[in-house]
């Protein structure tokens, strides 16, 4: 009885990472604020057209939006909602990576086969890097010296030396790369293929395969199993992978790259961001519109949240 | 060669690493015949069929395998020939044929046929972009002939999918008089016996009025006679009369088939699965909307493309080899990747149900279950062709 109440006191006072996960909803031009303690949508703001990739600065004061049909990528002020300027940001601006020197925003702009180098201080185009056809998906290394850029089409990994903004190496994958991210201290990087189903991981240092990753969701053809947005834990031990039309999350062991478990989420999860201390995880799910909250410590699901037409993007705020 | 020139310049301007991409250390050169076929004229005027049908998705396929190849070392080009309806296509193809052994082809499925079974063809990989015929993909199959564009079957399957789906079982069907409206209501009659629904009624459409006056009166009329039925069936593949019996029906039912509700393989109103982006990258090339035949022609050079990124091969065998293997896979805008059927050489894909305005549904409909590839549930399967030279 006496442990039950402090339970429930614990449960009652304010959490201590307090904090919110921005969604861009792409086929609403708006974004919803969901607050992680209620679980619920908190603010929803107007956002140019088609908003998809989105990132805050490093002290949160500042937010970075690809209006992807506006092409532009826009520039908030998350404590008011209010759209303080657009950076030129090449045509058709999907997805974005802010590099470690919070100054450099890394832009895939899908429809014109470039990647498109912003200083978001000068708001100047820096540098465009020619890559393959319909760029999208976005990483940086920890240490800021490698940039990815994924192309949908010509199915590679294009890999930028940050110093001189030239390709460097260009690294087949399987069908449809969406996403890469770094981890390891950068010793590898990981990328997904959406139509190939699978998930490739590369040594850093010699851009060679070491390992593939594929996905078997029982009763779901092995075609709409289509690996795209995933995240690391903290440790870099797990990694949370959107399994799109297959409406599952995988959660595959980082080091022995094998699925451990899958969870079952909205319909066509896409991309996703943790909470403040990592206990949850929020996906977006494009078609059912909404995103579902993950216990990241029992793996499974525990709400869903009605956000707008075609969630997209997601980003933690604290 | 226009794209060399841009190329080099891109690489002083950005004082890139060029010697990586070095031109074309592998070549692959892509010839394209179209073979006019003369059409006959239609009751509306409405519809224009672009000059460059076809050769424009093509077109864009070829700029796809550049960007990519350029990574690689690998140089695509495309040598184009037009044969009018008074010259021989035999002719055109030998002479392309003597280029290079890969050859895509828009011509009825006589000529193709025809062009399949040439002696300098004998080897070579040809790719069908327009001839929809069930034949080809059955008893007349070549092993040197693949189809990037579906089977009428394919289509029609799609079709009688949403019809159970829909529970739309009483069906009634009008035809019209062209070779391509009977082998689409051939079609369409055997997916209703494959799906186990009923063609109650079919009428031939045999009228010569101009319908843009009078539709109002002969139509209704004229589907009088076929009572109560859940759907109505117009198989009418030139665009000629169909589009009259819409909301002209006695009965208020649904039209589909080649109006109304149709199966496609591609259509403008689509936009999911990535495919707003080649349908921009196309209009912004061509300035209009992508069709179904430039969609074949697009997927038949990108497979081409593939295959050359993932073996750096440019020979015939190796290529076709692969296109046919299990390792072989194009992501197509469609949701799926797409594969070739290992026993007649057509290209696998879903199928969209569409509207002008809007994409109704795609096939296989959740449901339609197969033992090794839902996509298989659309056109002859494997224990159902009769293709043989395959094997």
């Amino acid at each position: 009885m006496r442990l039950n109440a402090i339970l429930a006191l614990v449960m009652l006072a304010p959490a201590a990472q307090a904090g919110e996960i921005w969604v861009t909803n792409e086929k609403d031009d708006t974004l919803s604020v969901i607050d992680t303690d209620t679980l619920e949508v908190v603010r929803t703001y107007p956002t140019g057209e088609r908003p998809r990739g989105i990132t805050f600065s490093h002290d949160y004061s500042r937010v970075y939006i690809c209006a992807s049909d506006s092409d532009a990528v826009q520039v908030m002020d998350p404590a008011t909602g209010e759209i303080l300027y657009n950076l030129p940001s090449g045509e058709d601006p999907e997805q974005f990576v802010l590099h470690p020197d919070d100054r450099h925003l890394y832009i895939a702009n899908e429809d014109d086969a470039i990647t498109t180098v912003v200083d978001v201080e000068t708001r100047k185009v820096v540098a465009q890097i020619d890559v393959g056809v319909e760029p999208e998906g976005m990483a940086v290394s920890a240490d800021g010296k490698i940039v990815i850029t994924t192309s949908e089409t010509t199915n590679m990994a294009h890999w930028i030396d940050t110093a001189t903004n030239a390709l460097f190496a260009n690294t087949l994958v399987d069908s449809r790369p969406r996403h890469a991210e770094f981890t390891k201290a950068d010793k590898e990087l990981w990328v997904s293929s959406e139509i190939g189903g699978t998930v490739t991981v590369f040594d850093t240092a010699t851009q060679a395969e070491i390992a593939k990753i594929v996905f078997e969701v029982k009763g779901v053809h092995p075609d709409r199993v289509q690996p795209v947005g995933f995240e690391f834990t903290p440790d870099g031990r797990t990694v949370f992978v959107a399994l799109g039309p297959s409406n599952h999350v995988a959660v595959v062991n980082a080091d022995t790259y094998q699925v451990e478990e899958y969870i079952l989420v909205g319909r066509r999860v896409w991309h996703m961001a943790f909470n403040g201390d990592h206990s949850r995880l929020f996906t977006t799910n494009g078609v059912s519109g909404d995103v579902t909250v993950i216990d990241v410590a029992k793996r499974r699901a525990i709400k869903s949240i009605k956000v707008g037409r075609f969630p997209w993007g997601a980003a933690y705020r604290p | 060669m226009h794209h060399m020139a841009k190329f080099l310049a891109t690489c002083v301007v950005m004082q890139m690493a060029c010697f990586q991409y070095a031109w074309a250390d592998v070549a692959l050169t892509i010839a394209y015949l179209r073979v006019e076929q003369p059409r006959p004229p239609t009751l509306s005027n409405l519809d224009a069929v672009p000059d460059d049908i076809g050769l424009a998705g093509a077109r864009t396929g070829l700029d796809d395998n550049i960007t990519t190849g350029r990574f690689l070392g690998h140089g695509y080009t495309l040598t184009e020939a037009t044969v009018a309806p008074s010259e021989d296509p035999l002719a055109g193809a030998s002479r392309l044929l003597a280029q290079t052994p890969f050859l895509i082809v828009d011509a009825a499925a006589d000529v193709m046929l025809a062009i399949a079974d040439l002696p300098q063809a004998q080897g070579a990989v040809v790719f069908n972009v327009a001839a929809g015929d069930t034949a080809l993909r059955d008893g007349d199959c070549r092993a040197n002939l693949l189809h990037a564009l579906p089977s009428d079957a394919m289509r029609t399957d799609a079709l009688a999918q949403v019809l159970v789906q829909k529970r739309w079982t009483d069906l009634v069907m009008v035809t019209g008089t062209h070779p391509q409206d009977l082998a689409y209501a051939a079609a369409m009659r055997r997916s209703l016996t494959k799906f186990g629904l009923t063609l109650s009624a079919e009428k031939p459409w045999v009228f010569d009025a101009d319908m843009r006056r009078n539709a109002s009166q002969e139509v209704p009329l004229f589907t009088q006679g076929f009572g109560d039925y859940d759907a109505l069936i117009v198989a009418d593949e030139l665009g000629d009369f169909g589009r009259y019996l819409l909301y002209n029906t006695w009965a208020a039912r649904p039209v589909v088939g080649s109006e109304g509700l149709a199966a496609l393989t591609w259509s403008p109103v689509i936009e999911q699965w990535g495919a707003a982006q080649l349908q921009g990258r196309f209009t912004d090339r061509h300035g209009r909307a992508m069709q179904s035949r430039d969609y074949a022609a697009w997927a038949a050079v990108r497979t081409l493309g593939e295959a050359v990124t993932r073996t750096n091969a440019v020979d015939a065998p190796s290529l076709r080899g692969y296109i046919l293997s299990e390792a072989f896979e194009l992501a197509g805008f469609k949701g799926r990747p797409l594969t070739y059927r290992a026993w007649n050489g057509q290209l696998r894909q879903p199928i969209s149900l569409a509207h002008p305005r809007a994409l109704v549904a795609q096939a296989p409909l959740e449901g339609f279950l197969h033992q090794t590839n839902e996509l298989d549930t659309l056109g002859l399967d494997r224990p159902e062709s009769r293709c043989k030279d395959f094997e």
